[in-house]
């Protein structure tokens, strides 16, 4: 089982629901923080970490004794990444996208295989929960093959918790991408709704089944209970606007640290998940 | 040597382009007879990203020993330098008023980049 926790807007709970739903459960629990470009969620799950493996991405590398110059590296790159000149070939691995173009296109043999770390993927223990997280190197702009590279990790006898970036843009797809269920978190303000909306419309072009959480709910909900309905989309959970919790969180505290008898609230909204997925078979 | 120019149109009397990458033109100039040719850029405006870059290589592919634009960022100025482009930057006028200050050897070559690069 592959839940992917996604919102659309950024700030909405995504971790708060994912770590506190991974450590209510009574089973084995993968946990992956696929938010790389600012992994949070080990804040709260303090993993000890073990082991730390650097992710690397082609590159093209020039072998002048062999390159004639001819251009066609360049002419393929759809990211102008290579620029051949008259009597020097320049690249800049910051703008490929290891699409390996290059490499197949040159006549001559003259390209060769290089790398650019992307980042690294730290694996730890937190309880029961196995923590996996991926932390972009400062200054790469292309977190979606890192984002894969955390997600080969993925043990499907398990209950797997991805814990996506916002927005709806290729990051959020990456993470989405294979999961059995997608879980939007959102709030109950306008841009809550409005982006809410727009990660609905991602979810249902990757045709996968979905539900929500309504985090800090309180007395008017911003039209998303009434979208939500119109929209046949289940909320799972609702999260109430409450001081303790936001104290919490910001002591570094999940809300099952402070409110224990929460764990039943998400055990519950494991149960609603896997009733949907089993109704569906 | 030939001069090559980031112009916001085809014809001598049009006004600098600032912007070196996306320019809307490049006006590739003889000093000594002012005869001159346009280049169109199109392509490069609507580039994902490397404008700056190829912008470079068709700047040297015209043959051109010196631009004369606006702004140049740093990966533009990289490739400029390996194909032996001289780059004065901060120019303002027409293409004309341009290429009379490069007579009266009123231009000053850069030696880095002005404005940064997009990404970092």
């Amino acid at each position: 089982m592959v839940i992917s926790i996604a919102s659309g807007k950024g700030g909405t709970g995504k971790t708060t629901v994912g770590v506190n739903l991974a450590v209510s459960l009574d089973k084995q629990v993968r946990f992956f923080d696929c938010d790389v470009e600012e992994p949070n969620a080990h804040l709260f799950l303090k993993p000890i970490i073990n082991e730390r493996t650097a992710v690397k991405t082609f590159i093209p590398e020039i072998d002048f004794t062999r390159c004639t110059y001819c251009g066609k590296c360049g002419e393929i790159c759809q990211f102008n990444a290579i620029a051949v000149l008259k009597d020097y070939v320049l690249t800049f691995p910051e703008l490929c996208h290891s699409c390996r173009g290059c490499l197949f296109v040159c006549p001559e043999k003259a390209v060769r295989e290089s790398s650019r770390e992307l980042g690294v993927i730290e694996q730890g223990r937190a309880e029961q929960v196995e923590f996996i997280h991926g932390r972009l190197r400062i200054g790469e702009a292309m977190s979606p093959p890192l984002i894969r590279a955390v997600k080969e990790r993925i043990d499907k006898r398990q209950i797997n918790i991805i814990d996506a970036p916002p927005g709806t843009s290729c990051p959020v797809i990456a993470a989405l991408k294979g999961a059995d269920f997608a879980l939007l978190v959102t709030e109950p303000t306008p841009f809550g709704l409005n982006d809410l909306i727009l990660a609905v419309e991602a979810v249902r072009a990757l045709k996968m089944p979905l539900g929500a959480v309504l985090n800090r709910a309180g007395n008017h909900d911003g039209g998303v209970q009434s979208y939500l309905a119109r929209e046949n989309i289940p909320l799972l959970l609702e999260i109430p606007m409450d001081r303790k919790i936001a104290e919490a969180y910001s002591r570094g505290q999940m809300i099952v640290d402070v409110m224990p008898e929460w764990k039943e609230k998400f055990r519950g909204l494991y149960q609603k998940i896997e009733d949907i997925l089993n109704g569906r078979k | 040597m030939k001069v090559a120019i980031s112009a916001k149109g085809k014809e001598l009397d049009d006004e600098i382009d600032p912007r070196f990458g996306r320019a809307a033109y490049f006006i590739i100039v003889d000093p000594k007879t002012m005869e001159f040719k346009a280049v169109d850029n199109r392509q490069n405006i609507e580039a994902m990203q490397g404008a700056g870059i190829q912008a470079a290589r068709t700047v040297a592919e015209e043959g051109a020993g010196l631009l004369i634009t606006g702004h140049c960022g740093p990966k533009a100025f990289m490739t400029l330098q390996a194909a032996k482009v001289n780059v004065a930057v901060n120019v303002t006028g027409t293409v004309r008023e341009a290429v009379e200050k490069f007579k009266k050897g009123e231009i000053s070559y850069a030696a880095s980049p002005n404005v940064e690069g997009h990404w970092r």
